[in-house]
């Protein structure tokens, strides 16, 4: 034997060593135990390996966190002011939350949805519809910030949103409180057959700008969840609706009578050729459209009028009605794009229907009943298959891109694993407590990353030390990598999230902006120096372009402010180094503070009332000096003659 | 002596390497800068290793009241490096195409290195006092003004060959690509020098 070999040959043996020692290790439970968590251990100062967007739910706002760790990494205001960073205080951000009833300082975000190409998620935004006031946002994933919101008027309730299709198309969002449709005072009880449940159409272009297309006028049942097609359905996008009883008071009993409720299957892709053909009509309706530019960092609001409105009727083979039964929730289509899978949330089994069926009965003409001139497909002939008797409660399912599926059950607490195609239950967890929906990075998409799944849930009581009557909600990690699903870890979530869409790491984290460039800073008050920096009177307003710099502010020393004035602090950090943001604050200002990123500019209006010298500092422990960061301002009687005056150092 | 005089043409002309590659480079390493914060020095200015490096420096040294970074035009050794380099060059290229058609003594080769030498630590000589007067001729109104064992003041004087802690930061200071193409090139002189001697000693004996 030559001494290669023999290195070889020991070097084989040292792995087979080590990897029986590896195979001793996990026979017993404390092993296995100790397995778990180092499933979730991220070691300080690594990564994790997915990024995870959760719902705020009524926070309106987006939680971003690492998996498998659960680790809590950014909150992003979206519809929600925000005084930890000044957003929809500051005056370049109050425009975000301007609508068609004016400012409106809070939402309630729900269901966030990562753009896609050919199916798979690209990273390049996340959107995130608004329940209350219908609107739908669009957030930067190099910068998270939020860039982008559009109403969406003559609509209420957006829940049935904020999905995308498969090339980021189109995202939608629905009507889920069924309303008159134009607005109008009229008897509530009148409702039957008054009210519509428009589905709204945006379009995003390639530099992710929204604009609503058009407005498809369903009856006025209540528009719920919704799921574009995927592969083969690319083109359809389906919605559950409950309350097809149209009912208007006592909606728990009332909208809960029928056998069947229905989904909506709409061939979206016929209805925009119609509309690009000069389709539909015009109809009114306020909406606001607000964009934030990362040049100027500054939004701005434009309230339009208008909107096309197609009724389904008048496009022929585009919109079906399927029964399902029992008030659905959920509808998910699997990675092949053939099984939609229908939740009727007080249904004891789950209806999975097949695309092609759907197709050949839409062919045939196989309708069993029309409702408001929407023709219903028959159950038993667009139906693929039962999961018989699962669970109570179903409510939204996700996929592994393996053949599986995983639904949750609201009532049975509990995640059940069941496979497509022969409908067989493979495992069931149970989940702590009363979950809701369930996510799987990539889990909605043509290409899931089936590894980890978490279970979002109603319910916290007693999983976490108790923190009063009000619980952040609870999450539950599992690892799905195998036939079983394993509960790894369990978390608390910020505010109620609906619904989270999660992406692997690195496929955005290299391009997250580590400040903005100050010499690109358009702001039309920003100072790019200290030598830029100035201030200056028109009338009662004054202007003061200050910057920011590790410790400093200049000017430092204002003087000739009086009683009465509107001061607007503009201010610029001149610094352009990853992480060294400064904050800003003054005392009586009735507003936030404002924390300002490397190279951008942030306003924020202080309306002094007292004679006075005010001081002033930085919020954010910035430097070894951040304590010395300050100043002042002289505040002069209304009537003084006290001249305008700035400096730095007597300079 | 035919390759003797090519090897003087090839050694000479990587003295051109140093513009477009930085002589030296400076680099900073503190636990808040976990990717490190740097200067390459070229023979016509100063640059960051990351766009903003040099304004980050000088935000940091401000704290110690060292002077900003200079410019491109505040120091004459910026504009008077890059003609001497290219002189240099240039001299060493045509010593080397003469005697590849004329035979003229290696003893040329030699002296272009011996004055290459020269120039070469006037030139470290000169750099290491404007890194002493950079690093101990500190604004009288510093914040913070630190002073070592004895009292004295603290010098911030980067090293100029190697490795030194200063305060939280530990700078390294080392040779970069230009001056490892000039040290080559210059090593590549002497052994054309070399081979011109024994090439002359075969023809004569």
């Amino acid at each position: 034997m030559n001494t290669i070999s023999k290195y070889m040959f020991s070097i084989i043996a040292f792995v087979l060593i080590t990897s029986c020692g590896n195979n001793n290790n996990s026979g017993n439970t404390g092993a296995m135990n100790s397995s778990k968590a180092e499933k979730v251990y991220v070691a300080p100062g690594e990564h994790d390996e997915y990024y995870a967007f959760f719902s705020g739910g009524y926070s309106g706002n987006i939680t971003v966190a690492g998996l498998p760790s659960g680790r809590m990494l950014k909150e992003i205001p979206v519809f929600s002011q925000f005084p930890t960073s000044g957003y929809g205080y500051s005056e370049e951000t109050k425009p975000m939350l301007n609508t068609s009833f004016g400012f409106v300082p809070w939402g309630d975000a729900h269901h966030p949805d990562i753009s896609q190409t050919n199916g798979e998620l690209d990273g390049r935004w996340i959107f995130i519809n608004e329940n209350n006031t219908p609107r739908i946002a669009r957030v930067s994933l190099e910068t998270f910030e939020t860039e982008e919101i559009i109403e969406l008027p003559n609509s209420a309730g957006n829940h049935a949103s904020s999905f995308v299709t498969e090339n980021t198309e189109f995202i939608v969002a629905g009507t889920r409180f069924a309303v008159p449709n134009p607005q109008r005072d009229m008897p509530i009880s009148e409702m039957k057959g008054q009210f519509k449940g428009p589905l709204s159409f945006v379009s995003i272009a390639d530099n992710g700008r929204m604009n609503l297309e058009f407005q498809l006028n369903m009856p006025g049942f209540n528009y719920d969840l919704a799921h574009p097609g995927r592969n083969k359905s690319h083109g359809w996008f389906f919605f559950t609706s409950y309350n097809t009883e149209e009912a208007n008071t006592l909606m728990e009993v009332n909208a809960s009578q029928n056998d069947k409720d229905y989904i909506a299957a709409v061939n979206w892709q016929k209805i925009a050729d119609f509309v690009k053909n000069g389709g539909g009509t015009k109809m009114a309706g306020k909406y606001a459209h607000n964009v934030y530019d990362e040049k100027t960092h500054t939004a701005t609001s434009t309230i339009k009028d208008g909107v096309i409105t197609v009724d389904p009727r008048d496009v022929k083979g585009a919109v079906f009605y399927i029964p399902i039964p029992k008030s659905p929730h959920g509808c998910d289509v699997d990675p092949s794009g053939e099984y939609i899978v229908g939740s009727g949330k007080l249904s004891t089994d789950l209806s999975v229907y097949s695309f092609d069926k759907i197709l050949a009965a839409i062919e045939k003409e196989d309708f069993v009943d029309d409702s408001y001139g929407i023709p219903v497909l028959s159950y038993e002939n667009t139906i693929a298959g039962v999961v018989a008797q699962p669970g109570l409660g179903p409510l939204h399912t996700e996929f592994d891109g393996l053949g599986n599926a995983y639904t949750t059950f609201f009532i049975s607490s509990e995640v059940v694993k069941w496979k497509l195609g022969t409908w067989e239950v493979v495992d069931r967890q149970p989940t702590f407590y009363s979950v809701g929906h369930l996510m799987i990075p990539g889990g909605n998409s043509r290409k899931p990353f089936g590894k980890y799944m978490v279970a979002m849930n109603k319910i916290t009581k007693d999983r976490y030390l108790p923190t009063g009557p009000e619980l952040e909600h609870s999450a539950q990690l599992y690892d799905i990598s195998g036939e079983k699903m394993e509960l790894l870890s369990d978390f608390p979530t910020h505010g109620e999230p609906h619904y989270a869409a999660g992406i692997r790491a690195d496929i955005i984290k290299d391009k997250s902006k580590k400040y903005y460039e100050l010499s690109e800073n358009e702001h039309p008050y920003v100072a790019k120096s200290e030598s830029e920096a100035k201030v200056t009177r028109n009338g009662n307003e004054v202007h003061i372009s200050m910057t920011m710099i590790r410790s400093h502010f200049s000017p430092d020393n204002i003087e000739g402010v009086k009683v009465g004035d509107k001061v607007y602090l503009h201010m610029t950090n001149l610094e352009q180094d990853f992480d060294v943001p400064h904050g800003f604050s003054i005392i009586g200002a009735n507003t936030s503070e404002i924390l300002v990123m490397p190279g951008q500019t942030k306003t924020i209006v202080w309306e002094p009332k007292r004679e006075g010298v005010w001081p002033f500092y930085c919020t954010d422990f910035c430097s070894a000096l951040h304590q010395e960061m300050q100043g002042y301002i002289r505040v002069s009687a209304a009537n003084s003659n006290t001249p305008l005056k700035f400096t730095l150092d007597d300079e | 002596m035919k390759s003797a005089s090519i090897i003087m043409i090839i050694g000479s002309a990587m003295l051109l390497g140093l513009f477009v590659f930085p002589l030296w480079s400076i680099e900073l390493e503190a636990p808040q800068y976990p990717n490190g914060i740097g200067m390459n020095i070229h023979l016509d200015g100063l640059q960051g290793r990351e766009k903003h490096d040099l304004q980050n420096i000088d935000g940091l040294n401000h704290y110690i009241g060292m002077r900003k970074l200079p410019k491109a035009d505040e120091m004459w050794e910026f504009s008077t490096f890059p003609k001497v380099i290219g002189a240099m060059a240039v001299l060493g290229i045509v010593i080397g195409l003469i005697s590849l058609f004329k035979s003229i003594s290696p003893k040329w080769f030699l002296a272009w290195l011996v004055l290459m030498v020269i120039l070469g630590v006037l030139g470290m000589y000169d750099f290491n006092n404007w890194m002493v007067d950079y690093g101990t001729n500190l604004d009288p109104k510093a914040i913070m003004k630190m002073t070592d064992a004895d009292g004295n003041p603290l010098s911030y004087k980067p090293p100029l060959f190697g490795t030194r802690h200063i305060l939280n930061f530990v700078a390294h200071s080392y040779p970069s690509t230009g001056a490892y193409m000039m040290g080559f090139g210059m090593f590549l002189t002497f052994m054309a020098y070399w081979l011109g001697i024994k090439k002359t000693k075969i023809v004569n004996t």
